[in-house]
């Protein structure tokens, strides 16, 4: 395992380079096929309404599965990741158009930790809500 | 209805060994739109010291959730799945997964607690690979929301 970034590189606040993801329809569908997870809140508009969301929903796993995106790009290695863990407070919410949404995702470096690791914290955004909170990863850099 | 307390710190039988394959790795990768080679080249992979591609961080949910089903189905406990939101999630790594690994999870109840009438439940799900190494461990908050809200 190896990451590209030295730990004597970083220091707390530095900020890792910021991605949007598109989300459409198509894309929940393929993530539903790839994870397993068909709940229709994911794909059935109606189904979605009538348990009171507002419409379909992007899968919360794959809105994590985004967010950590940010820190392996940045990494380089994806297996340098020890922990990694958030708190899903509002739905991705996707339309039925060809724009879907967008999920935003900022990170920055919060803690210097032992064994060269460091602890990023992680905000993602989708149409100005906050949809993970307390997103944190720790990572083993060179 | 609140749930039993009892079940704080039941254990539940290991799960049959999920194999993983590389193709359903690149599927997932797809799926979540990263092209990072590490997930799709061995030699990539070799490069960074791997044995073979490795997975997403988060591909392992698909195993322990639906190891987790042992318990969100058990009808002991009763807990109404259908009104059950994902509350937060988070994995512990000891080593990435990756092709080829057969991987067995033993879940357990961490905790059972009820706030405002919603039942907050905490599974524990200890992954480890053939060899009994441990891998990654995964905690996932369950919310069954209250059924007055209805």
């Amino acid at each position: 395992m190896t990451a590209k970034i030295a730990y004597d590189d970083v220091e707390v606040g530095t900020e890792l380079p910021a991605q949007t993801f598109p989300v459409t329809r198509a894309t929940l569908v393929r993530y539903a096929g790839a994870s397993g997870d068909f709940n229709p809140i994911h794909w059935n508009e109606k189904f979605a309404k009538e348990v009171g969301l507002p419409d379909v929903i992007a899968h919360g796993m794959f809105t994590m599965a985004e967010a950590i995106r940010v820190v392996t790009d940045w990494a380089g290695d994806p297996g340098v990741v020890v922990e990694y863990g958030v708190r899903f407070t509002k739905p991705v919410v996707v339309p039925n158009d060809d724009k879907g949404a967008l999920i935003e995702v900022a990170a920055k470096v919060a803690a210097k930790l032992e064994d060269n690791t460091v602890r990023v914290d992680i905000t993602a955004t989708s149409d100005d809500k906050k949809v993970l909170g307390m997103s944190r990863a720790v990572v083993r850099l060179a | 209805m609140a749930l039993d307390q009892s079940f704080v710190g039941r254990t539940y039988p290991p799960t049959e060994p999920y194999e993983v394959g590389r193709e359903k790795i690149r599927e997932f990768a797809e799926a979540v739109g990263d092209t990072n080679p590490v997930y799709t080249d061995t030699e990539a992979a070799k490069a960074l010291g791997h044995p073979d591609v490795i997975a997403p961080p988060t591909f392992v949910f698909s195993i322990t959730f639906r190891a987790a089903g042992q318990v969100v189905e058990d009808p002991q406990l009763g807990l109404d799945y259908s009104r059950v939101v994902h509350g937060d999630q988070r994995f512990v790594y000891a080593r990435p997964v990756r092709a080829g690994d057969r991987l067995t999870v033993v879940s357990t109840i961490e905790s059972i607690k009820s706030l405002a009438g919603n039942d907050v439940l905490d599974i524990r799900g200890e992954v480890r690979d053939e060899a009994g190494e441990h891998v990654v461990t995964a905690w996932t908050k369950l919310v069954a929301r209250a059924a007055e809200e209805a």
